[in-house]
């Protein structure tokens, strides 16, 4: 046992893995491994500190993540993975907090918590990988499934429109919106080390192979396949208009930076709110004592002191 | 410096604004919430008081992210609580069940409506009493404190919040419109004189942390984020290490301890309230608002010449059962008055079955018990061969 061990050569990610938890349970030619360690090396890049970064996913195969980073990691209810980031991320500001989950729960059943989050400019980073179907359930609809898709609930092809993620977050307000698949390993490392230093919202979609029920519903080959497809298919163009960069079957998968803002954060905002109002409330203890003895004598007159059992 | 700020004093307060400051006395730093009445006004208190305590206020897209929300404050550190009605602890349930899951805890309030559904939302009800105790899918043991003053909505925000921390689980208030939007006197007392309990947090370093190793009490200590811990913990079926684990033995482990850790710690969490029980015939059973009837009803049937107690559940959940078991032997039978069709009443039911009848007086909410229906309801059982 112990010669064994000898040979095993520590691997660059280690420490930022839960390595008692390999092998984790993806498919063979998923994606998702890829693009954690993107994400490794993405905080390393960006030299933060490991102890105060926080991880939260949702459910589903992406949902997952957060069980295999060793950092201080949640793994939370279907969809709700952003606001319990926020409250995270609000009761100790000086987290860096992650979250990454899957386009299902980040878009439908977590929709609108998205978009709200991206409103607010929560200084929180989502990283939402997209392989445009429910993969831990076998396969079902999706709202980022193209038209004309196969999946186990569109049997004859999806007729629903999908969402296109970044024109979604960038119209709701976030400071930085940027996509990539998972073949630009080194860009998108470089993305979400931008974002951890960044504040506010940013968010980075991640359009990564699904072997085992994408590509087998629509023919699309192995995983490697879909990875060549992938880089067949990207075009980077930083300057695109995020709304207008739908993802389909089989156009241009337009990848780039597409956002980058500095607006105020939502708890900047707070704090500018308040800054007057603290010190005009200094002696919030004060009035309140007083107006209240007012409020209790006028009653007193005014209905008797009846005391109620 | 209004930072250090907190009220003291005697106050005609109201029962939603006294549970907000209750909460701050306790020193709850985190609201995340969502407007219904008859709630809003403690998330109106808070987001005027937690910005100039430090504490952070957010006003949630809804009740879910709500929950979701003060999960996630709790394991930054902070002492977190959301405050709703029916309607929106219908949304919270799924969140509920993941912070019993996870241990986290925090506080919900519930300000009960007539219900069920949109039901009577200007206008009062006690009929969210089983699904504070069983709103969320599987087993868990759960605690719901219930006030019937503005006074006590104050006080039982503390208790509520320093169970939370003991024993690490979302802990419910569950009290209704009157108290919510009554008027009463309050008295604060200085914070020094305050029991404040703070949860317990690790002392083991990184290391050699498990996050689910619970103590003797059953209680796994504490270890939040940003610490230097780096654990995981998670909704699913897991292991001390916070590990998902898929095994009919970790389930039982899991699930158990959940359970169990409310159960033996039943004594410590009850609390109830007890008038002339010593030899009475006849034991009203009431809580929350409903209580406040009971009072003049067992005075008039005193006058009749019926021996007649009364045993107020402060605390509803868990159900004070060996309290019931003994009386019920002592006793010919329990009225229980609730603001609804028959809640709370099963449980009595249940623990009485052997020993001592029990009748229902109850009403559907939107207003309040007739004093005669419970006067009637004690001669009857009163007189019953």
């Amino acid at each position: 046992m112990s010669n064994k061990k000898q040979h095993i050569l520590e691997h660059p990610m280690d420490d930022l893995l839960r390595m008692d938890r390999i092998p984790h349970i993806w498919c063979p030619g998923c994606g998702l491994g890829s693009d954690v360690a993107a994400f490794a090396d993405g905080l390393k890049r960006a030299e933060v500190d490991f102890d105060k970064v926080a991880v939260v996913s949702g459910i589903g195969c992406t949902g997952r993540v957060a069980g295999y980073i060793k950092l201080d990691s949640y793994h939370t209810t279907h969809g709700r993975a952003i606001p319990f980031a926020t409250g995270l991320k609000l009761a100790n500001r000086d987290l860096t907090v992650v979250v990454f989950s899957g386009d299902g729960d980040l878009f439908a059943i977590g929709g609108n918590h998205l978009i709200h989050a991206a409103r607010r400019n929560l200084d929180i980073n989502v990283i939402c990988v997209n392989n445009f179907i429910y993969g831990m359930t076998g396969g079902q609809n999706a709202p980022t499934t193209p038209l004309g898709a196969y999946s186990s609930t569109a049997p004859f092809g999806n007729y629903e429109a999908p969402f296109n993620l970044v024109g979604i977050t960038a119209a709701a307000g976030a400071n930085y919106v940027a996509r990539w698949t998972t073949v630009q390993a080194r860009r998108l490392s470089q993305s979400i080390a931008t974002a951890a230093k960044k504040k506010g919202f940013c968010f980075i979609e991640v359009v990564s192979p699904c072997a085992t029920v994408f590509a087998r519903k629509n023919k699309g080959g192995t995983g490697l396949d879909l990875m060549k497809e992938f880089r067949n298919r990207t075009v980077i163009d930083h300057k695109a208009d995020p709304t207008q960069i739908p993802l389909t079957m089989d156009d241009e998968i337009v990848c780039g930076e597409f956002v980058n803002r500095e607006d105020p954060t939502f708890w900047e905002n707070v704090q500018n709110g308040i800054k007057d109002q603290v010190e005009k409330n200094a002696d919030w203890e004060k009035i309140q004592s007083e107006k209240n003895k007012r409020l209790y004598k006028k009653t007193l007159k005014y209905e008797g002191s009846r005391d109620i059992g | 410096m209004i930072k250090k700020s907190k009220l003291r004093g005697e106050f005609f307060m109201q029962g939603d604004i006294a549970c907000a400051e209750g909460a701050i006395a306790a020193g709850c730093r985190f609201f995340g919430g969502y407007p219904i009445t008859p709630a809003s006004e403690i998330a109106e208190r808070m987001a005027y008081r937690l910005p100039l305590v430090d504490g952070a206020f957010i006003q949630y897209e809804d009740e879910i992210a709500s929950m979701a929300g003060i999960i996630g404050a709790s394991w930054a550190g902070a002492k977190p609580m959301t405050a709703t009605s029916g309607p929106g602890i219908s949304l919270m349930n799924e969140n509920i069940g993941l912070g019993m899951m996870m241990e986290t805890p925090c506080v919900v309030i519930n300000v009960q409506r007539g219900s069920p559904s949109t039901g009577l939302p200007t206008s009062w009800g006690q009929a969210d009493m089983m699904q504070a105790r069983w709103g969320s899918h599987g087993d868990y043991g759960s605690i719901s404190l219930s006030p019937n003053s503005p006074q006590e909505f104050f006080d039982l925000t503390i208790v509520a919040f320093n169970y939370a921390e003991k024993y690490r689980l979302p802990v419910f208030v569950v009290t209704d419109a009157v108290v919510g939007h009554m008027t009463e006197k309050v008295v604060i007392p200085p914070v020094e004189e305050l029991d404040i309990i703070d949860r317990k947090y690790t002392n083991k370093k990184p290391a050699d942390y498990r996050p689910y190793d619970p103590d003797d009490d059953l209680i796994p200590p504490f270890a939040k984020a940003g610490d230097g811990y780096r654990y995981h913990s998670t909704g699913l079926t897991h292991d001390e290490r916070g590990y998902p684990v898929m095994s009919e033995e970790c389930q039982r482990r899991c699930a158990k301890r959940l359970v169990d850790k409310i159960k033996k710690n039943a004594d410590d969490i009850i609390i109830t309230e007890e008038h002339d029980i010593e030899d009475a015939d006849v034991v009203v059973v009431s809580y929350g608002i409903s209580s406040r009837t009971v009072i003049p009803a067992m005075e008039k049937a005193k006058e009749k010449g019926v021996k007649v107690g009364f045993l107020r559940l402060v605390t509803v959940w868990p159900f004070p059962e060996k309290q019931i078991r003994e009386l019920s032997k002592q006793i010919k039978g329990f009225v229980v008055v609730e603001l609804n069709l028959g809640q709370v009443v099963l449980e009595v039911e249940r623990c009485a079955a052997k020993h001592a009848e029990t009748k229902l007086v109850g009403h559907p909410g939107g207003g309040m018990h007739k004093m005669d229906d419970i006067v009637n309801a004690i001669l009857e059982v009163a007189n019953e061969q």
